[in-house]
């Protein structure tokens, strides 16, 4: 733990470039980096640095030994471009942007978009890193630093934890323990082992027993989200009878220098629980030729371990250039419910190969899932879901709606449906339909006065509009003018 | 109010407005009759700007602008409303949204500023209940599940909150049982028959003008008009049939 992790002069010339960050925002730290590439040393370094116990550092090498003998998976419908793991940082990496000092230095078009989706300007002066602009959004968003404490406070009266997951393993060893890897086991995939190595931070939240979150986790997200996008590690467990709402994400364009994303995020309910985790996914989708762009790759899970408990997952995707993320529910309780809501935008070049699994291992546990996929331009757009009954699994019940919409005629949208029932007493529906935004309807709209991007807009949102009415109030406006944005250009 | 000057209009390449004039002054009503294929649909379209048909000659000046120079949308807000034969559905999107936001859209072209909720839905409420249509009906997703009059009424009840200057109304009797075209007929009046305002009524057969009477008549054939006259003309159609009007 104590190794020095700068070993060459690669490195050495990555900490004097950091030096000229010095009044960065981490950067009161010394050397708050990895060099690049990916060893055991990295993994060590990360660790040490956020001086974790040594079970979890132990649990982090594990994870790292075994990603090094697994595969990345190489099923879905996407072209992925090889990926050097050894040509990238992995824990605060220098920042090749400067620091800006006002907006006026923000790409015109990012401003633009910020505008359309009516950001407030001291909210976008932090999304687009301003120097000197964290504090006062903060400010303006909770109104005062006392308003940011009450509302922890408020929390912390009701019993919920609510931290950083690295404060969480340190403060809360025994329930991380509990829990963390044990929805997602380290060696469920390629991209969760790396994840279980590298994470850098994330979230942990616990509402205890019979507690209903007295808010909605998502506004105070919202601004804090920034840097711990490349590999976020949530973990929320709900005791019995709880309740919680969790937003992931933000409607703003997220610009990353971190081509690669593989988060991980485990949910658990326990008797009685809900938990409603809502998502919206605007990284950096690359440019009009398909240059660039977020590789997105997402392990989520939920456990829905208790009697009677419920997960619902609401995703919004419409960045990325290349998104593999599946959202899933192990419906082990009896009469547990699980939920996917989903809408999955590709524009350009994007390519998206999302949907989701429901496990019913419980008696009477009910699944829906609804996929609405857009696909324009050159994109290509698949669901992939599968639904499993096991033997002893009585009285299941699902139902799955699938819809595609394109735009145009060089883009793509595929169905995959999975079915795999043991039990024949299980009730499973699954609809799904195609179609195209027709020209009659475009001029209809444009007859009463749209223009044609307001027009696509708006029939793209009439489209998804089952789909984003279970997401929370205020993101479900943001959430109609991204579908909008996320298609302009993308007709005529 | 409007003025077409020997307008020439391809649809696919192939001629089917060969050199059409017209004017509209405010304050009238409007027919346009003739056989299937003359051209009355695509003289709707191509003044309202749908892509595909393609104006190959002529002038058209609405209100003092050009219009063939403006995109659908901005002759909506310049005060056209065309409507549909076929009204089409939008699943997902309800007609107050879809009515708010065109009218709205509408606005901002016009430098007004957009009418808050509840101001519209006092417009909204009064032209559906003008036209016997429940606010349930205009919570509906546009046009999903209407029957062939309740698409008709609902353009109706659109043109009501739209309000435009000039109405182009292709074929909007098809598909209307005899009610339904009193109540379509008594719309038009009320909404259009003004002093500042003018239609353009364009239909196959005489009964809807049973209850609009126009003030002029004009015979469309091949892409021209052939015959204009008074509301006589309409009734005359009626007896002879075209074929001998448009020899």
């Amino acid at each position: 733990m104590t190794d020095t992790p700068i070993k060459d002069a690669a490195a050495h010339a990555a900490a004097a470039k950091v030096a000229d960050y010095e009044h960065g925002w981490s950067a009161d730290i010394e050397q708050e980096f990895a060099p690049k590439g990916l060893n055991e040393d990295t993994v060590r370094f990360i660790s040490a640095k956020k001086n974790e116990p040594e079970w979890m550092l132990d649990w982090r090498l594990k994870a790292f030994r075994l990603w090094q003998t697994l595969e990345a998976p190489d099923w879905a419908k996407l072209n992925v471009p090889p990926i050097d793991y050894q040509d990238a940082y992995y824990y605060a990496a220098p920042k090749a942007k400067k620091k800006l000092e006002s907006l006026d230095e923000v790409d015109p078009e990012i401003l633009k978009v910020y505008e359309k989706l009516g950001i407030p300007i001291e909210e976008q002066k932090v999304l687009a890193g301003v120097e000197g602009a964290r504090k006062v959004a903060v400010d303006a968003v909770f109104d005062s630093v006392s308003v940011a404490t009450t509302f922890r406070d408020e929390l912390k009266k009701a019993g919920v934890i609510f931290l950083s997951i690295s404060e969480a393993i340190r403060e809360y060893p025994d329930l991380v323990k509990k829990w963390l890897g044990k929805v997602v086991p380290v060696r469920d995939n390629y991209f969760a082992a790396l994840n279980c190595a590298v994470f850098s931070d994330g979230t942990f939240v616990y509402i205890p027993e019979g507690v209903r979150c007295p808010m909605e986790l998502s506004t105070y997200f919202r601004i804090n989200a920034e840097n711990t996008g490349q590999f976020e590690r949530t973990l929320i467990v709900a005791d019995k009878g709880s309740y919680v709402s969790y937003l992931e994400g933000c409607t703003a364009p997220m610009r990353d220098e971190n081509q690669l994303h593989a988060a991980v995020v485990e949910l658990v309910a326990l008797d009685d629980a809900e938990i409603k985790y809502s998502t919206v996914q605007n990284w950096y989708p690359g440019d009009a030729e398909g240059r660039g762009g977020i590789y997105n790759f997402v392990t989520k899970r939920a456990l829905c371990q208790g009697a009677r408990s419920k997960v619902s997952w609401t995703q919004v995707e419409t960045g990325s250039a290349i998104t593999w993320k599946y959202p899933s529910c192990v419906l082990n309780g009896d009469d547990s419910v699980g939920e996917f809501y989903s809408v999955a935008v590709t524009n350009n070049f994007q390519q998206a190969d999302t949907g989701t699994k429901m496990i019913h291992n419980g008696k009477r546990t009910r699944s829906t899932i609804v996929s609405k996929g857009i696909s324009a331009g050159h994109s290509n757009g698949t669901y992939r879901g599968l639904v499993r009954v096991a033997p002893q699994a009585e009285g299941v019940r699902n139902f799955t709606q699938c819809d595609s919409l394109l735009l145009g005629n060089q883009c793509g949208a595929h169905t995959v449906p999975y079915i795999e029932v043991k039990n024949p007493s299980a009730q499973i529906e699954h609809e799904a339909t195609t179609s195209k935004i027709s020209d009659d309807q475009l001029f209809y709209a444009m007859q009463r006065g749209l223009g044609q991007e307001e027009a696509v807009a708006l029939i793209v949102n009439g489209f998804a509009k089952e789909v984003l009415q279970q997401l929370p109030m205020e993101f479900a406006v943001e959430a109609q003018k991204l579908l909008g944005i996320s298609l302009e250009g993308s007709v005529g | 109010m409007l003025s077409i000057t020997n307008l020439q209009a391809t649809v696919a390449d192939k001629p089917i407005l060969k050199g059409l004039s017209l004017s509209i002054n405010a304050g009238e009503v409007h027919a346009i009759m003739g056989p299937n294929g003359a051209g009355k649909s695509t003289l709707g379209y191509t003044l309202a700007g749908r892509p595909g048909y393609e104006v190959t000659g002529g002038s058209v000046v609405f209100d003092g602008q050009d219009l063939l120079a403006l995109d659908p949308h901005e002759r909506a807000a310049a005060g056209l409303f065309l409507g549909f034969q076929y009204p089409v559905e939008i699943p997902g999107v309800s007609n107050l949204q879809f009515l708010r936001e065109s009218l709205n859209a509408q606005r901002k072209i016009r430098g007004e500023d957009p009418l808050s909720g509840a101001d519209f839905l006092k417009i909204a409420r009064a032209q559906a209940d003008a036209m016997g249509m429940e606010m349930d009906m205009l919570k509906r997703p546009v046009n999903v599940g209407f029957s062939g009059g309740e698409k008709k009424r609902n353009e109706m009840v659109q043109m009501g909150i739209l309000n435009p200057k000039l109405a182009l109304l292709d074929e909007t009797d098809s598909g209307l049982d005899i009610d339904a075209l009193r109540v379509v007929g008594e719309g038009i009046n009320r909404i259009m028959r003004k002093a500042d305002k003018a239609v353009l009524l364009i239909t196959h057969y005489q009964r809807l003008l049973d209850y609009v009477q126009p003030d002029f008549v004009h015979v469309l054939a091949e892409g021209k008009i052939v015959r204009s006259g008074g509301p006589d003309l309409a009734l005359e159609l009626e007896r002879e049939g075209y074929r001998e009007l448009a020899a």
